[in-house]
Parts: structure tokens; sequence; C-alpha cells
């Protein structure tokens, strides 16, 4: 495995972008351990919601070593001029959208996302702090870490694919037994992938399918 | 943001749009950047393509003439097919410019190739 090559991100950015830390190492690690699986699907198209530096989708991309359709959102406009160059950086072209979640790709995208890729903001915050456009949007999840979560879970089961799969980050205070029941409504099955411990997180990586895809 | 990405953006989330697609494209700096042919993912991407707006954002950038008007029967085999839509879907780069809603008219800039979609509070 290679990390991408992050080196032309400057310590000024990361004043403006969530830089890649325990979760996005985590979420990499998953990928890696996944992607036999994930390779096996023949994904023709790749979402990620908040792709900060856009580290993730550059690694999946340069992992399955086929061609993607790799589209990035994020709110953060920095995030997103980021996300393009680490792409570049690593002969890797990603496709950022600056928006809010998946707005304006919502329609077209419709049961056409094959990977479905989302480290949010998770931190348990005041609510207040939810909504920025600016490196707060990183982490601030509002109560229980949930907030922006919430708005995502919804769009999950009309995003994928019949084969799709989504990965996500969470912390144990967003209740992942929780989240799993919600998305267990709309026929789908959860797997735990890795956790890890860093400081006062507890990490995990899930992993949803559709329950009736075999 | 190449035209495969164009081909995914609607501007039905503003207040009172329906359709919001195909979004028209004013361009005043394009790009052309050559990417390695795979016949196979162009092939598996064409259902996924609306093609009369694909061919549309062709014409709005000045590009119409390099794809046909419609989607040849077999394309999985036509080779002559298959690059014509590698090269338009994937080559083609929209790097500053706008997007223009085709009901409301609002313009969703692009800038360093990347497109703006976020609204306004009183437009949602
Ligand atoms: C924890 S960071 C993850 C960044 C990167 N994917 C990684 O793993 O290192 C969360 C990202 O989500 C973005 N974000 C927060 N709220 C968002 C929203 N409503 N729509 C799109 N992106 C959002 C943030 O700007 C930030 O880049």
């Amino acid at each position: 495995m290679s990390t991408p090559d992050i080196s032309h991100i400057k310590s000024s950015d990361y004043q403006l972008i969530y830089e890649p830390a325990e979760d996005s190492f985590l979420f990499l690690d998953a990928l890696l351990q996944d992607i036999n699986f994930i390779r096996n699907l023949r994904p023709v198209t790749c979402l990620e919601i908040g792709s900060g530096s856009g580290i993730v989708s550059t690694f999946l991309a340069k992992e399955l070593g086929c061609p993607v359709l790799s589209i990035c959102t994020d709110i953060n406009p920095h995030a997103t001029e980021v996300t393009k160059k680490t792409g570049l950086q690593n002969g890797i072209s990603l496709e950022p959208v600056l928006t809010d979640l998946v707005n304006g790709l919502g329609e077209r995208l419709k049961s056409n996302v094959d990977v479905l890729l989302f480290n949010p903001p998770y931190v348990v915050t005041p609510s207040e702090e939810v909504g920025s456009h600016g490196i707060e949007a990183s982490w601030a999840g509002g109560k229980c870490g949930r907030e922006v979560i919430d708005r995502v879970l919804p769009l999950v089961p009309n995003l994928l694919s019949k084969i799709g799969v989504f990965y996500m980050v969470v912390i144990k205070e967003n209740r992942p037994d929780e989240i799993c029941s919600i998305l267990m409504k709309s026929g789908f099955t959860m797997v735990t992938v890795l956790s890890r411990r860093s400081g006062p997180e507890f990490l995990s990586i899930l992993r949803f399918t559709r329950v009736d895809y075999r | 943001m190449k035209l495969l990405t164009h081909n995914m953006l609607t501007s039905n989330i503003i207040k009172g749009v329906t359709k919001g697609f195909p979004l028209g494209i004013q361009v005043s700096k394009l790009e052309e950047k050559s990417v390695d042919f795979n016949p196979d993912f162009v092939a598996r991407m064409i259902p996924k393509i609306d093609w009369s707006a694909l061919k549309q954002a062709a014409s709005d950038v000045g590009k119409g003439d390099e794809i046909p008007a419609d989607i040849v029967p077999q394309y999985e085999q036509n080779e002559d097919f298959l690059k014509k839509a590698h090269h338009v879907l994937m080559e083609i780069e929209v790097i500053e410019g706008e997007l223009v809603c085709p009901e409301s008219g609002r313009k969703f800039p692009v800038s360093n190739g990347i497109p703006n979609m976020l609204l306004n509070e009183d437009e949602v």
C-alpha cells in the first residue's frame, strides 16, 4: 500500500481544511483491507461526501487501479481546491463539487453510486457550531456528533446502486448501533470493518451493503 | 470539471425549479487533457449518461460535432463510438465559466475547474 503523497499541502492549508488524522488513516486501512471486495464490484462511480484534503478518494482510486468516476463534494471551498490538487499530485483525476452534502448531484446519481465514502464531522459539539463552511465543518457534529450524519443517512438508499457499498467513519458517541438500525430499515446490513482507539476517540469504519445483494 | 460530471448536475435544488437539467454551459476557459482510453469503462458508463444532455453540453463548449446525436446500437463493440464518447466525457474540462439553470437562469460559477452548487438560504 502507498499512502497518497500529500507533501504539496502546506501547514497554512491546514488552517483552512482538515488535516488527515487517525480517522482518515483508519479509513484508508479499512479500504485497503476491503480492496478485493470493492474491485470485484467493478465500480464505475465513487462518491465521497466531505473529501477535505482528498486523501481518501485519491487512495481508493489508486488502489483500485482501474478507472472510476470519483466525485468529491465538500462544503468548504478550500477543501475542494486541495482535493483536486491531491488527486493530481498522485496522478488521479478527482471531480470536486462545492456543495452541501450531495446537493445538485442527488437526482442524476440516484441508484448510480457504487462506492459511497463519508468521514463525517462526528465530534459531539454544541448544535450552534454545525453548519459552517470553514474548518469547523470538519469536526462539528452537534448532538451526539450525529447532526450531519443524520442528514446523510436518508440519502444512502437513494444514491447506492444495486451492488453499492457505503463506508463511513464513526466514534462510539455517534451510536453506531442506532445508525445500523436506521439503515437496516432500508434493507442494509452493517459490518464493522476496523476499530481503533485514538486518544479519547474510539473510531470505527462501518460498511453497509444491501441485504438482498449477494 | 469534466463533461461527465456536468452530466450528473441538476439545479432542481433551487426552490421552484422542477427539472433543472441539463445546465447550460457558458465557458470562458476550456482545457483538453489526454486520459487513457479504457473501452470497458466507457461502455459501462454509457447507460448512466443522459446522451442528449451530453450532446448539448458538447455544443455549448463548441465541441458538438465530436459526438453523434444518438447512442449507436451495439456501442459496446464500436470502438470508434467509444473513443468519441471517451473524448467528450473524460478529456474536455470546463475550467472557468458558469452553469446556467435552464428554468430560472440562476448561474453557478465554475472556477479552477470546480463547480459551485451552493445556494443562498432564500433559494432553498
Ligand atoms: C472529518 S473531515 C474528513 C476529511 C477527509 N475525508 C478525511 O478523511 O481526511 C469532514 C469533511 O466534511 C466536510 N463537510 C462538513 N459538512 C459538510 C456538508 N454539509 N457538505 C459537504 N461537506 C461537508 C468538511 O468540510 C470536511 O472536509
